[in-house]
């Protein structure tokens, strides 16, 4: 019975399973084969083990200071090799491009004096910061993490929404995701090959040790966290569990002459490399606010005289700030020669040109606006959805500050079936992919995070606005064709077989009732302890 | 302490740890199966039953020692091992099996057994019918979890709640052997494969032994480190040196006068030259002749579990009566 599918209809945006209505794309054939046959009440149970799941493990995102868990969806997204392929490359070049530029702008500057970005943009960004200046990786890199937010636009092409390459969050619930979902829906993960994510917090590690200062043979890498408190704590305990290394708050850091270490029971313990997952602002009271509780005072100057890296580095902001976004391609063209692989999508730029700006006010309810140094989804106004005195508002705000704002196109996110209620329904979605950075490659984690937009219509899919996740498969190489590498072939080792395990003196239930009914019938196993008890019994 | 009693609570230890750690081994493995694409179904579930020392040729449960597990006919699923492994009433090796056969070796000691642990391991048991529906309907791995967590409650109501005599000392010895033998069965998953399939990481995970051993060894994954933290490592209560060490203080208590010359008991001697032959052997050397090593450590458990049953649970040879003669 199709019930789970019933009323499904088409959305606005790219349909990732349907091409036509009840015709799933080739990619989606064996998921939809395998939810078909499903009745809702089923996938209701299965949906409410997964719920069960999450809050039991404590997967959790702390949403305005209560901790909810993050909804998992059931129906999982998933992305052909090929189109994979194209999401991988591209984002290693935006990486690779905004290193580059990173390393210049807190450099020799080429970049500003050739023009091709304006000085201004750079220096009146929020997250450009001077005290970064200078502070030179020994490997060059700056960006060890980046998560880079993509969406599929009418036609199904990927484009890059914004970056982040300050301390993108997320990628424990990629992880989770999967370990969850093949617990709870085996039977779809039987019929589908998909690349599995959970080598992760091994290149994590891996990138983080590469990136230990000069001289240091067995680093030690601490994950930073700013506590408990934080909304994604949970994904700071989990990464510094999965790499096997400590998590440190603020108070457990000590910095004295450039050195930092951690206090620990056999006292103080020297610290290479800190995966922080602070702001820059509160990371370093001597240099960023004073009053900050949860940074280490000292740890910039430590990194400047190359006696820790800081991952990633302080003063990345100013690659991600949604103004620079638009000069990406222009800095992909720049600085590696090459044409962008993954598209913008169409954005205005409201401070350089005043025609832009009135056409921009003109048409607000037709346009995105967002805040240039927000996250999370923060302040983003959907012209389309917005009310009069919302738009008002935001008008007085960019009339104020244009430099602040950019505006978009209003793309329709693509979408995939969520089971809402008891149906499927069409929801929006985008895309986190994670990179890892080893100062050699540029390494793309094969999934991440998909969100998705739970209210009906919905586009604005962040966490922070309730928005809910799916499990994102990448699928092998050759679907349904086997193996595309089997791990090399160790010679075969002859070992004798194991032997069956020994048997207890009672042998199963099965002996109990023999035990029970043929007290005096003997059979000839020697399960003594049965035999002597029934010698007994019959004594008595 | 009667024999009957000491057995029964040996044989609570040996099942409720083969429960657990069958149910460990069989999560991992099948969530590995899914989870990734590189893993053929077949030969992985073909080497699961086969280090469990299932034989589908013969009529399972049947114990015969020298059982040769290679004679596996016909297609092997992921619900087939499920179903022999891990559903199999009849199969004191399967995971219900063995609960079952704890339950019931409880039975027949309830006066020795704290209340607490006998409740646990009587509800248990009531749980079991439940087992197969809670498979259909949540998956494998909640069965497993809850298998897990009974297993522990039962561990930690032993730990609070049995005084340090000898019935705690076979129930800790029953569980160390049975761990020992469990640890090496697992770890002959990997020599056997040719040391590819299945990875460190899922046996680790299968011991419950991966995040400390990350802690461990700060997240490098190499062959050496895994098999000497499985194989050696002293601190983690799952290597099969740690069981056997509390196999050997289990055995050392049981027998309070020490001669003067070596230890008193053939289980003793056993257990301690394979703990001695794994302690003063580098992990190099231990590598380089695994299968050995493994088979070695298969042969110990079923030698200390004869030698215990014939030091204490059998000194007498049991009276054998013939039915016509009481008649």
């Amino acid at each position: 019975m199709a019930d789970l599918f019933e009323d499904y209809r088409l959305g606005p945006g790219w349909d990732e399973m349907f091409g036509e209505p009840s015709m799933p794309r080739p990619t989606y054939e064996a998921l939809h084969a395998t939810l078909q046959p499903l009745s809702s009440a089923e996938l209701g149970i299965r949906a409410e083990v997964l719920a069960r799941a999450f809050l039991d493990q404590g997967i959790t995102f702390a949403l305005k200071g209560v901790e909810r868990p993050f909804p998992l969806d059931i129906v999982p997204r998933i992305i052909a090799a090929q189109e994979w392929r194209t999401v991988e490359v591209g984002v290693a070049q935006r990486i690779r491009a905004l290193e580059a530029f990173l390393d210049d702008v807190y450099g020799a500057g080429q970049v500003l004096a050739d023009g091709v970005v304006p000085r201004r943009i750079v220096v009146t960004s929020a997250h450009f910061h001077r005290e970064a200046a200078g502070i030179n990786p020994h490997n060059g890199v700056r960006i060890h993490v980046a998560g880079v937010d993509l969406i599929r636009d009418e036609q199904g092409t990927f484009r890059v929404l914004e970056d982040n390459v300050r301390v993108p969050s997320g990628v424990s619930y990629v992880m989770e995701n999967r370990r969850a979902m093949a617990h709870v829906l085996p039977e779809v993960f039987a019929a589908t090959r998909i690349q599995p994510v959970e080598s992760y917090p091994g290149q994590l590690l891996r990138a983080l040790r590469a990136a230990a200062p000069v001289g240091v043979h067995e680093p030690t890498v601490v994950v930073l966290t700013p506590g408990v408190h934080n909304s994604a704590y949970f994904e700071h305990a989990l990464l510094a569990r999965e790499m096997g290394v400590e998590l440190v708050e603020g108070r457990d850091l000590v910095c004295v002459g450039n050195e930092v270490a951690m206090r620990t029971t056999a006292g103080e313990q020297r610290v290479d490399v800190i995966y922080r997952r602070i702001d820059d602002e509160f990371l370093d009271p001597v240099h960023f606010r004073a009053d900050s509780v949860i940074g280490c005072a000292g740890l910039l100057n430590a990194a400047r005289a190359g006696r820790v890296t800081i991952a990633n580095a302080v003063g990345n902001g100013v690659a991600d700030d949604k103004l620079l976004y638009t000069y990406v391609p222009d800095l992909i063209r720049y600085f590696l020669n090459e044409e962008p692989i993954l598209p913008n999508v169409e954005t205005h730029r409201l401070d350089d040109d005043p025609d832009v700006l009135e056409h921009v006010l003109d048409h607000l309810d037709e346009l995105v606006l967002k805040p240039v140094d927000g996250s999370g989804g923060a302040g983003i106004v959907i012209g389309s959805q917005a009310t009069d005195e919302q738009l008002a508002a935001v008008r007085e705000r960019i009339e104020f500050d244009p430099r602040g704002w950019i505006a978009q196109r209003e793309v329709a996110l693509s979408m995939v079936p969520t089971l809402v209620g008891n149906r499927l329904r069409a929801r929006h979605v985008d895309l986190r992919p994670f990179a890892v950075n080893d100062g050699e490659n540029v390494w793309v984690l094969p999934g991440g995070l998909t969100r998705v937009a739970l209210p009906e219509g919905a586009l604005v899919v962040n966490s922070s606005q309730g928005g809910g996740s799916k499990d994102t498969w990448v699928l092998t190489e050759t679907p349904g064709a086997a193996e595309p590498e089997p791990p090399e072939e160790a010679p075969i080792v002859v070992v004798p077989s194991p032997r069956s395990p020994d048997p207890g003196p009672v042998a199963g239930p099965v002996a109990v009732q023999q035990q029970q009914q043929q007290q005096s019938a003997r059979s000839g196993r020697p399960p003594a302890a049965t035999s002597q008890r029934s010698a007994r019994e019959a004594q008595c | 302490m009667l024999s009957r009693i000491a057995e029964s609570l040996y044989w609570i230890g040996r099942y409720v740890e083969r429960a657990e750690d069958t149910a460990r081994i069989l999560d991992v493995h099948l969530h590995r199966m899914l989870a990734d694409p590189w893993v053929d179904e077949q030969t992985a579930c073909r080497s699961l039953l086969g280090v469990m020392g299932v034989s589908l040729a013969e009529s399972p449960g049947a114990s015969d020692p020298r059982g040769e597990a290679t004679s596996i006919e016909g297609p092997v699923s992921a619900a087939r091992v499920v179903g022999l492994l891990g559903l199999d009433e009849h199969n004191p090796s399967s995971v219900v099996g063995a609960l079952a056969a704890a339950r019931e070796n409880a039975r027949g000691a309830r006066e020795t057994v704290s209340s607490e642990m006998w409740e646990t391991l009587n509800a248990t048991w009531h749980g079991l019918p439940d087992a197969r529906r809670r498979v259909e309907q949540q998956g494998v791995h909640a069965f497993f979890r809850w298998v897990r967590e009974r297993c522990s409650v039962l561990a930690g109501l032993t730990d609070a709640t049995m005084s340090r005599d000898e019935g705690w000392l076979f129930l800790v010895l029953g569980r160390s052997v049975e761990r020992v033998d469990m640890t090496a069965r697992l770890l002959s998953t990997h020599v056997r494969a040719g040391g590819s399939i299945p990875s460190w990481l899922t046996l680790l995970r299968s011991c419950g032994a991966w995040e400390t051993y990350l802690r461990t060894y700060r997240g490098s994954l190499d062959d050496r480190h895994a098999a000497e933290f499985l194989l050696l490592d002293r601190l983690f209560p799952r290597s099969v040196f740690a069981a056997l060490s509390t196999a050997e203080s289990c055995l050392a208590e049981l027998e309070p006068d020490h001669s003067r010359a070596g230890v008193t008991t053939d289980a003793q001697r056993i257990v301690g030259r394979s703990r001695t032959n794994l302690e003063f052997r580098g992990a190099d050397e231990l590598m380089a002749d695994l299968g050995s090593v493994l088979a070695g450590l298969e042969r110990t458990c079923s030698q200390v579990n004869d030698a215990v049953s014939r030091r204490y649970f059998r000194q007498t040879s049991a009276v054998l009566w013939v039915s016509e003669a009481v008649a």
